[in-house]
């Protein structure tokens, strides 16, 4: 019987069927539920998957591309931004290669509903030069993961498995297969393979160069790049990933009368689309995301007008797509509907009721109050809600750990008091070499860091600084006379204001530690919080 | 036989078990399905959405194109409106009229009331009170889902089979409140549509 999966579970259940032995990642909407699901199934935990979360992306990458030395398969998986944070590792390991099949999911978030930025991995693929697949619904989530290992293995590269929201967030009945067995460790047979020394690496790279052309052909000839000949010659259209089902949806049964190329499968295959071209009066591309094959197949002088998409304006430049955008560049009538009522107003997240991060903001606002001049820079976590009514407390917001950086960056011109406010996840994923920047300089600036003990934004998951963040702070060298501890909590806002305002006023860099645990956590996930804050004193 | 339902209120009222029940069901069915959520940033106590769509044939899109959804199931009276450009002519609307007041700008109920009932195919009722009269407030989800079930492809065996399922981890006596839940949905729906035929 057909299960039904979420197109990340159904991600999720093709890579333990494809025999990997981990899964590395960092929470992040909307790619979370990918490594979630892994965490909680039987069979990887008695298969002894690994699959406890990474500090970030970065150092999740790492740890799978350590795996895949080893000769066993692994999985990292992202969301669009957080490839940034492991851009490094991720341009560098398509040089090297891997060893063990290694798989990049990268979840693309369309129309920005959780994120700061709707970036389109496909670039960072092509930019690597590695192949890259782009399911278009949670059958082909399933199999083309486990395609993507024998992908990975058969060319030696690492493999970027593209998902966007409504394919992660949507589900469907899926019929799962066999499982592959795990691969025993097997060290590489060229030494030289994981040694990037300029002498090492130019042989690699002209070898990742020279094996393109081969790719290219595998993309040609893949099951998952289907051109769907139709009888209507006026226009030729190009779906990328869930596209075609939006396209699809156009037609009564999905009886297109147009030639369709259906794209699951980069680079780019040349020959289907030269067909097209050469067949049809206009191409029409559809894909969410950036217009990534439009650009490519684009006329750049403009003396032909045969491409449309995103570019020429007939698909919304911006957000994601969806039937009715598509019937409309399509030529089809909008379907009369009613307006939303004038009455209804509009609801944004907030904070829960009774959250630590509203005692916080209560505070920092009183002594913004006194001080004209404060600055509050913010983080990446639930805590950016108080750049909104009713708070309003946060002047700036960009990146995971930008906080404590800009926050450094805006004291050194002359902006004082500047404070950082970071969740405790998101200090020790990117935070910690920003403080020891503060540190050596010992700059007048104040880091709060909101420490709920959870990654709560992406539903609560583990928090690696839990019951560390003292001990680390510490380490990183602030003056203990300058490291304090507060409870969030309203019985102590004046207490806490005179402490906020007595390390703000100090001429060095300070931390405090706003310390209670998230309000969505169990009894039991508390009181381990609460085991490891006296382990930490202890 | 095709169907389009969006579910709609906060997040946290319990629309994904509404949602799940729905699958459940419609998998036990051998139907096909695709059910869309929203999860990440909007959840916390902000306006959320699942679109489910159910059918013997193919379905292609995650997403309810504008003015195809047969109905709308909502466990907030606003979060109801919002999603009216979805809801093809004469299409369902289904609702608990208890507001959910975490925003400044809260329409007046009346005018709220008056616009819902504008449309002349609503089921506008007081789930909640419905679903603490038979001892589990919790059960208000499900109790709108009784009272949207007549119009549903799915029958109340397998509805019934489906909230077992779901619920059975959380013991016998929740999975009973959540049946009669259903029930009483249906019933009281059920005295609506008779009244509004003989007017």
């Amino acid at each position: 019987m057909k299960k039904l999966l979420l197109g990340n579970e159904a991600l999720a259940q093709g890579a333990i069927d494809a025999g990997i032995s981990g899964v590395y990642a960092y929470p992040g909407t909307p790619s979370t539920e990918i490594t979630e699901y892994i965490q909680k199934s039987k069979i990887a935990k008695e298969l002894n998957i690994h699959s406890n979360w990474s500090v970030n992306e970065k150092t999740a990458m790492e740890a799978a591309l350590g795996m895949s030395y080893a000769g066993k398969r692994s999985l990292t998986v992202m969301k669009h931004v957080g490839l940034n944070v492991a851009a490094d590792v991720f341009m560098n390991m398509s040089v090297s290669g891997i060893n063990g099949g290694l798989v990049v999911v990268v979840a693309d978030d369309p129309s920005m509903h959780s994120s700061q930025n709707e970036q389109d991995s496909r670039y960072y693929g092509k930019f690597a030069m590695i192949p890259m697949l782009e399911p278009s619904n949670q059958q082909e989530a399933y199999d083309i993961t486990k395609y993507a290992f024998d992908l990975s293995e058969k060319f030696g590269l690492p493999v970027l498995l593209r998902m966007v929201t409504r394919l992660s967030h949507s589900r469907a009945g899926v019929t799962t297969g066999k499982r592959v067995a795990q691969n025993e460790i097997k060290l590489p047979k060229n030494e030289r393979q994981f040694q990037l020394i300029p002498m090492h690496a130019r042989g690699l790279y002209n070898h990742l160069i020279d094996i393109q052309p081969d790719l290219k052909a595998h993309s040609e000839n893949s099951f998952y790049n289907e051109l769907i000949k139709g009888t209507d010659t006026s226009f030729g259209i190009i779906t990328a990933g869930i596209a075609y089902n939006y396209l699809m949806e156009n037609f009564e049964d999905g009886n297109c009368p147009y030639s369709v190329l259906k794209i699951s499968q980069y680079p780019l295959p040349k020959k289907s689309v030269k067909h097209l071209f050469d067949t049809c009066d206009k191409i029409l591309v559809l894909e969410d995301g950036y217009p990534f094959i439009e650009e490519l197949i684009s006329d750049f002088l403009d003396e032909n007008k045969k491409v449309i998409g995103r570019l020429t304006g007939d698909v919304p430049r911006v957000g994601e797509l969806n039937p009715d955008n598509i019937g409309k560049a399509l030529g089809f009538k909008v379907t009369e509907s009613k307006e939303t009522p004038k009455i209804v107003s509009g609801r944004p997240p907030e904070l829960c009721v009774g959250c630590g991060h509203r005692d916080l903001f209560n505070a920092v606002n009183t002594l913004g109050n006194e001080a004209d001049s404060q600055k509050v820079f913010g983080d990446i976590g639930c805590y950016a809600l108080g750049a909104l009514p009713p708070f309003n407390s946060i002047n700036t917001l960009i990146d995971m750990g930008a906080s404590i950086t800009m926050a450094k960056g805006a004291s050194d011109a002359g902006i004082h008091p500047a404070i950082a406010i970071i969740g405790d996840s998101t200090f020790t994923h990117s935070g910690m070499t920003g403080l020891l920047e503060a540190v050596v300089e010992n700059t007048k600036m104040t880091v709060i860091i909101s420490d709920n003990s959870a990654i709560a934004m992406t539903g609560a998951q583990d928090s690696s600084a839990s019951g560390r963040l003292v001990n680390l702070c510490k380490g990183i060298g602030v003056d203990p006379g300058h490291l304090k501890v507060l409870t969030p909590l309203h019985k102590n806002l004046d207490e806490n204001i005179d402490l906020i305002r007595d390390e703000i006023n100090y001429d060095g860099v300070s931390v405090i530690i706003s310390q209670r645990p998230c309000v969505q956590l169990s009894k039991e996930k508390k009181d381990n919080i609460k085991h490891l804050l006296e382990i930490a004193i202890n | 036989m095709k169907i389009n339902i969006i579910l709609a209120g906060v997040g946290g009222q319990g629309i994904l078990t509404i949602a799940a029940v729905l699958d459940t069901a419609a998998l036990a069915s051998n139907l096909n399905i695709k059910q869309s959520e929203v999860h990440g940033m909007s959840q916390r106590g902000g306006a959320v959405q699942s679109h489910v769509r159910i059918s013997d044939k193919q379905i292609f899109s995650d997403l309810i194109p504008i003015g195809k959804a047969d109905m709308i199931i909502s466990v907030e009276p606003m979060e109801l409106l919002r999603y009216l450009p979805f809801l093809k002519q004469d299409g369902l609307l289904v609702t608990d009229s208890n507001p959910f007041l975490n925003i400044a700008k809260y329409p007046e109920l009346e005018k709220l009331y008056t616009e819902i009932k504008s449309y002349p195919n609503n089921i506008l009722i007081d789930a909640q009170k419905i679903a603490k009269d038979l001892g589990n407030s919790r059960a208000t989800n499900i109790v709108l889902l009784g009272a949207a079930s007549s119009q549903l492809p799915l029958s109340d065996e397998s509805i019934q089979q489906a909230i077992k399922t779901l619920f059975e981890r959380k013991g016998e006596k929740v999975v009973m409140k959540n049946i009669e839940a259903f029930k009483k949905g249906k019933e009281i729906a059920k005295e609506i549509f008779s009244k509004k035929v003989i007017l």
